[in-house]
């Protein structure tokens, strides 16, 4: 099983560069697993990341890879895929990449409904300058640019994603690796696009400004906070509080922009203009 | 096919000489007075199965340039002022991660919002130092409609050449102006192949060719294409060692730098007996050519720079070489003169003229500089 | 013979102790250098939450026999 994860890998590139219990490796893990059931064809998959320590999880793979700009994954992959539609283009990108610096990009590219695959590895922070507060924080928490506690609501991803309309939103942790792996399947398949927030645990930064314990302590809350989609429907508002559902949030079948574009490349040729 | 006449638009002339180079992606932001070439493209790319997108800001627009060009397309933009500010860090990647493609620039004055839809000069400097830190910087400025087209055409094959941006910089003048055309839209015209790699086990994405451009494959070609922003190895892969740093940063610019004569495109006029030269480019060498051309004086010349960076220290000595006194007239607050001061020092007599206001500079006004001296 | 083999590949680990703390049967422990080690590889049931969980590519669970 190791063997076959590795071969997706620069396998001399490694260890990789995450820090002890980082969640990034967990996903990326996942990522390979998804691929390999898939048995995708390595050599049309071209993957994307922005700038974050999530984003690095682009540059270990041996895919075509991107490695670009903070908050800029998005429009160089639209790009990508407009130029050459076969790849299978994959954009992993953090919390504060996706919805922060990139958040226009990240609504944009939904309402578009471009055809790409949206691993958004949410940490609640920004792990690689050092533990600043991200629009995932979670009100009161600590963080290096938070002293006395964070003062602003997060956004819930998926709820943003929904609203830009994005046809398959997807939400769980990494420890629940398994459903990962299975949303990260039906993703990969998916000619929509198709984001899936990913909470992650950093304990490096995040977890040890909170006290969260170690790595594994710091997962597993991460995890008590997501519920099952369904069960989070019959909850109550108050019972809702400080909670996220998990699962398949929406799974929508609409027309990409492709599927749109190629109407119109029609009408161009026929001559047809208002 | 013949030669036929058109009444063109600049803007139009620039979309059709893209076209006509093979430009087959197009994404950009809307913006005062660079719109044309969106409107004409989004019309042009369809037919020709390119592609056209409307992006959510300028931004997005040139990263999503870099990941077309990356994937194999001819991608261009259009944009100006304010627009050009905000791609300088997107324009920064493509230099580090050698992506073809050409930002058309239609300047307006500045700061801010500035004049959008008055002609200027503003973005001489901003063309070569925009983004940070050295890179290198092939930029292109025509001074006609007909020229726009041609030099369109130029400006992607010197993109592909030396696997480098190129800003195409013009102004609102030459983008608004209608002019007669004259041209065989139908004549061949040089068309620089990109340079394709070799066999798939030798394949190093940034390994260079003797010429220091690479063989970059384009994403989904089974070569395991490998970019980043970040000082990198000849196999793509982030490395930030001094070794590195400085290797990658220098041939970046020697690879455009070794190759002016490639790249270097002057008109002169009259330059042979003058003692006194108007050095200009873009719209103002057409105040220029007025003033040549009325007040007929034997000691008088003109030297129009087409390629505006890398500004060819040598060819533009050599060009000026006889002469005494320039007169530097400029749609701004002087940004070319510098570039001039710095290479002649006090060797010439440097007269700057300046406009800032959003109007051309008259063949009157800049006569009377020239007689007064 | 146990049923699988549970291999740690100490160059990738790092010590970070989630399969330590997911695994039900108490197949690993921590030694004097504050490392995780394979304490009993004959208790694990194969559940393989460690080898999913693991970040660094460190861990390796077989059947043995296969």
């Amino acid at each position: 099983m190791r063997e076959q994860m590795l071969k997706y890998m620069k396998q001399d590139k490694l260890p990789h560069v995450f820090c002890p219990g980082c969640g990034n490796g967990t996903v990326m893990h996942a990522m390979f697993k998804a691929i390999d059931e898939l048995q995708l064809d390595t050599t049309q998959i071209l993957i994307v990341g922005g700038i974050g320590c999530s984003s690095r999880i682009a540059t270990y793979t041996i895919f075509d890879s991107l490695h670009t700009l903070h908050g800029r994954a998005l429009p160089f992959a639209i790009g990508a895929k407009l130029a050459n539609p076969s790849l299978k283009v994959i954009v992993i990108t953090g919390d504060g990449d996706a919805s922060s610096i990139g958040g226009n990009h990240l609504i944009h590219a939904a309402r578009r409904n471009m055809s790409l695959s949206v691993f958004i590895v949410n940490n609640y922070t920004y792990g690689m300058t050092g533990g600043q507060y991200s629009p995932t924080t979670p009100i009161g928490s600590f963080t290096a640019t938070s002293p006395c506690g964070h003062v602003e609501q997060p956004f819930s991803i998926t709820d943003l994603l929904v609203g830009a309309g994005a046809p398959f939103v997807a939400r769980t942790g990494t420890f629940y690796f398994n459903e990962m792996v299975s949303l990260m399947k039906k993703a990969l398949v998916n000619d929509s696009f198709s984001a899936i927030d990913i909470f992650t645990q950093c304990p490096t930064n995040y977890g040890r400004s909170n006290r969260l314990g170690n790595p594994f302590d710091l997962m597993k809350s991460q995890s008590d906070i997501l519920v099952p989609k369904g069960k989070f429907e019959q909850m109550t508002e108050e019972e809702r509080e400080g909670k996220f559902a998990r699962g398949l949030i929406r799974d929508a079948k609409i027309p990409t922009f492709m599927d749109h574009y190629k109407a119109c490349v029609l009408l161009t040729r026929r001559g047809v203009r208002r | 096919m013949a030669t036929k006449s058109y009444l063109w638009q600049g803007s139009y002339a620039t979309s059709q000489g893209a076209c006509k180079a093979g430009v087959n992606f197009f994404a950009g932001y809307p913006i005062t007075p660079s719109t044309e070439v969106a409107e004409v493209m989004s019309w042009e790319l369809p037919q020709r199965g390119g592609v056209f997108i409307q992006m959510e800001d300028e931004i997005a627009s040139i990263t999503a340039l870099i990941g077309a060009s990356l994937a194999g397309a001819k991608a261009i933009t259009a944009t100006s002022g304010p627009g050009f500010s905000l791609m300088q860090e997107g324009l920064g990647y493509a230099k580090m991660v050698e992506a073809p493609l050409v930002i058309v620039n239609v300047m307006r004055g500045g700061p801010s919002t500035g004049l959008p839809t008055k002609p200027t000069q503003a973005d001489f400097m901003q063309a070569k130092w925009g983004t940070h830190g050295d890179s290198p910087a092939i930029v292109v400025c025509p001074s006609s409609v007909k020229e726009s087209y041609f030099l369109m055409i130029h400006a992607i094959n010197l993109s592909e050449r030396f696997r480098t941006p190129v800003i195409f910089l013009t102004d609102e003048g030459v983008a608004h102006m209608r002019e007669r055309v004259d041209i065989d839209l139908d004549a061949d015209v040089y068309i620089e192949p990109r340079k394709q790699p070799g066999r798939h086990s030798q394949y190093l994405t940034f390994k260079p060719d003797e010429d220091l451009v690479p063989h970059q494959a384009r994403f989904g070609t089974g070569y395991r294409t490998v970019i980043t922003g970040l000082y990198h190895d000849e196999s793509g892969f982030q490395n930030t060692t001094r070794e590195i740093a400085y290797s990658v940063q220098k041939r970046l610019i020697d690879k455009v730098d070794l190759y002016l004569d490639h790249i270097t495109n002057v008109e002169e006029t009259n330059l042979d007996d003058a003692e006194l030269a108007f050095v200009s480019y873009g719209i103002t060498s057409r105040t220029v050519q007025e003033v040549i051309h009325t007040a007929n004086n034997p000691k008088w010349g003109a030297l129009r720079l087409i390629t505006l960076w890398p500004f060819d220290d040598k060819l533009i000595a050599k060009k000026l070489e006889n002469v005494k006194t320039l007169i530097v007239p400029e749609l701004n607050m002087g940004q070319m003169v510098r570039e001039l001061q710095r290479l002649f020092g006090s060797e010439k007599k440097i007269i700057p003229v300046n406009r800032w206001d959003g109007e051309l500079i008259t063949p009157q006004e800049l006569q009377k500089v020239a007689e007064s001296l | 013979m146990s049923t699988y083999k549970v291999e740690l590949f100490r160059k990738f680990c790092k010590s970070c102790q989630i399969c330590l703390r997911i695994c039900p049967k108490q197949v690993f422990s921590i030694n004097e250098r504050g490392q995780v080690i394979v304490e009993d590889d004959s208790r694990c049931i194969g559940c393989m939450q460690c080898c999913n969980l693991c970040p660094d590519f460190a861990l390796e669970v077989t059947k043995n026999g296969d």
